[in-house]
């Protein structure tokens, strides 16, 4: 039941760095722990196919594109929704998270269970700081992230006992 | 004589990050009236980012400009400084600059061979609707493309934003077991360039020649990637450090983007048919021979035709790589120190889309007090629309929607920066 999360982004592109920095929050606070992996990604389609494989469950979280509401955090369970396109369009370099999971999809190479997180952005500002709309929505997302892998693992454990009895 | 009805074709497109591009076409009757393309780069935020840090964290910076070609802005960086501070490189260290780009090749070509441009041949929006029907020829791609970023990973020090390279050398150095262990599966890229290859040269293209200036590095003794005089087909032959004796940048209006131009010439195309037309007989002997099965031959001036002879340049990455495994003896010392001093330099080395030129001036400290950049899509912009004003031209009777595909297949001929978003185009289509 290993869980991944993969934090996307260019760290030197304004609000682009929201996933960078909620998965370099994540590992500061310890929640890499066995069965919970926490890693970086550009966030570019193939390489993240390749960074999933394996595993059962997995976490991203992305910056999304504007459309007024920066800060604003959206969550899909992309096995049942399709990507909206407005929010994720391509960058012009690579394919994104969008791309991943429509070919993911197409080639049934999605893992069985996975959770995107958008976080709205405002600007994109090569070596801008991070928005201050965005900032505490980082914070929120890291926060809700650190009480779903607590679940997990609660749940976990009950589970192991519950097998072991 | 009747009033031609007029025609306005335009492809917008919204980008996450940068690049945002744009295609105007205005056709009166059958006659095209306009053209123009706009790709609306960051007039130069780079290099501004850039002033004020040490030479050492340049490499670090400039490879986060590009997702796609890292290690070419890195690579141009490095020997641009090297030039600067006059530091001669290891020749192991320049076996491994030269792996370096291999991997980052046969990533960029994978991707645009079958990603970007195969749909269009094919007939599909895009690579996602393709593999539908296409899945064992996207899975070729995705494995190709994988066997690049091993190598890049291996020598970058992680899968993203790679942070080995360094100037002088590499922070690190790889094991010659570490590199073995790449033997394998670029054995198989190589098979499987030559497929892509085979493949490729049974696509249909459209009867299109031009008469280009063709531009690249040409080095006495192999195919081009850090190294070299900038040639082309018409008699120029300088040194990276005359560049700018040579070439100009022009602003345009409708583009914030700056078309590059030969002074007194105009417009030029660089990157694989270039490198391809001016350097074949530098290729091994393979992926000539590969070229030749594909009826491909020196110079090739259908821009079409471009997805074989990156097919080809994929078969030579993959060779040149296993060559210089076999030949890898770990450096000395991964990097030798470089002293600071006022200097300025310049290099060019080939990213995988062509032509990237760096110029560095330095300060006594080391700190950057002024950078340039000229990355091959500006280079090509100018020559993309004049393909476009005469492929316009030869396609004006169909109809608007098969227009507008046509053209923005030959516009990822040239594998723009722009390119993947060209693929997920908001069309907007006018008539009069």
């Amino acid at each position: 039941m290993a869980l991944r999360i993969i934090g996307c982004g260019n760290v030197d592109r304004g609000d682009d760095a929201a996933g960078l920095l909620v998965a370099r929050r994540l590992h500061a606070l310890g929640v890499e722990t066995p069965g919970v992996e926490i890693i970086e990604d550009s966030g570019e389609s193939f390489s993240l196919m390749d960074r999933w494989a394996g595993f059962e469950h997995v976490i991203i979280v992305d910056a999304t594109a504007p459309s007024g509401k920066p800060g604003q955090v959206r969550v899909w369970n992309a096995l049942v929704d399709k990507l909206p396109e407005d929010f994720f369009p391509s960058s012009t370099h690579a394919f994104g998270v969008r791309e991943a999971v429509e070919l993911a999809r197409t080639m049934n190479r999605l893992p069985q269970n996975l959770l995107i997180y958008g976080i709205e952005g405002k600007q994109f500002s090569f070596g801008a700081p991070l928005s201050p709309e965005v900032e505490p929505a980082v914070a929120s997302v890291v926060e809700r992230l650190v009480t779903q892998v607590s679940d997990e693992q609660c749940r976990r454990q009950r589970r192991a006992r519950g097998s072991g009895s | 004589m009747s009033k031609q009805p007029s025609r306005t074709i335009k492809v917008d497109t919204l980008a996450r990050v940068e690049g945002e591009g744009a295609l105007y076409i205005k056709l009166k009757g059958d006659l095209v009236q306009d053209v123009k393309l706009k790709i609306y780069e960051p007039p130069r935020f780079f290099e501004a980012f850039l002033r004020g840090r040490h030479f050492s964290e340049i490499p670090d910076i400039v490879a986060r400009i590009c997702g796609i070609c890292p290690i070419a802005y890195q690579m141009s960086a490095v020997h641009a400084i090297e030039r600067a501070l006059g530091v001669a490189i290891d020749p192991s260290v320049r076996m491994l600059r030269r792996l370096f780009y291999c991997g980052e090749w046969i990533e960029s070509h994978a991707l645009h061979v079958y990603m970007l441009h195969a749909p269009d041949f094919l007939g599909y929006p895009d690579a996602i609707a393709m593999a539908r029907d296409h899945q064992a020829v996207v899975q070729q791609g995705l494995r190709l493309k994988k066997a690049g970023n091993r190598i890049v990973a291996l020598m970058g020090g992680r899968e993203i934003h790679p942070v080995s390279a360094a100037v002088g050398g590499f922070y690190k150095a790889p094991s010659k077991s570490a590199l073995k262990e790449l033997v394998d599966e670029l054995k198989w890229a190589l098979d499987a360039s030559l497929a892509t290859a085979r493949w490729a040269s049974g696509l249909d293209f459209p009867d299109f020649e031009q008469d280009y200036e063709f531009v690249s590095l040409s080095h006495p003794n192999e195919y081009p990637f850090n190294e070299g005089r900038i040639v082309s087909n018409r008699g120029l032959d300088i040194d990276p450090s005359e560049y700018e004796d040579n070439f100009t940048e022009q602003h345009v209006q409708y583009s914030n983007a700056l078309h590059s131009v030969l002074r007194g010439r105009g417009s030029y195309m660089v990157g694989p048919m270039a490198r391809f037309n001016l350097n074949f007989d530098k290729l091994p002997d393979v992926a000539q021979q590969a070229a030749r099965d594909c009826g491909l031959q020196a110079p090739c001036r259908n821009p079409f035709r471009s997805i074989i002879v990156r097919a080809i340049e994929l078969v030579f990455a993959c060779h040149e790589a296993l060559r210089l495994i076999h030949e890898y003896e770990p450096p000395a010392a991964p990097r030798v120190q470089a002293c600071a001093r006022a200097s300025t330099g310049q290099a060019a080395t080939e990213a995988p889309r062509g032509l990237l030129y760096h110029r560095y001036e330095l300060d006594q400290d080391g700190l950057i007090a002024s950078a340039k950049i000229i990355p091959p899509t500006s280079q090509n912009q100018k020559r993309i629309e004049e393909d476009l004003w005469h492929f316009v031209s030869q396609v004006a009777t169909r109809p608007t929607e098969e227009i507008t595909l046509k053209c923005e297949q030959a516009v990822r001929n040239y594998d723009p920066c722009i390119s993947c978003a060209t693929h997920f185009l908001r069309l907007h289509v006018e008539r009069d």
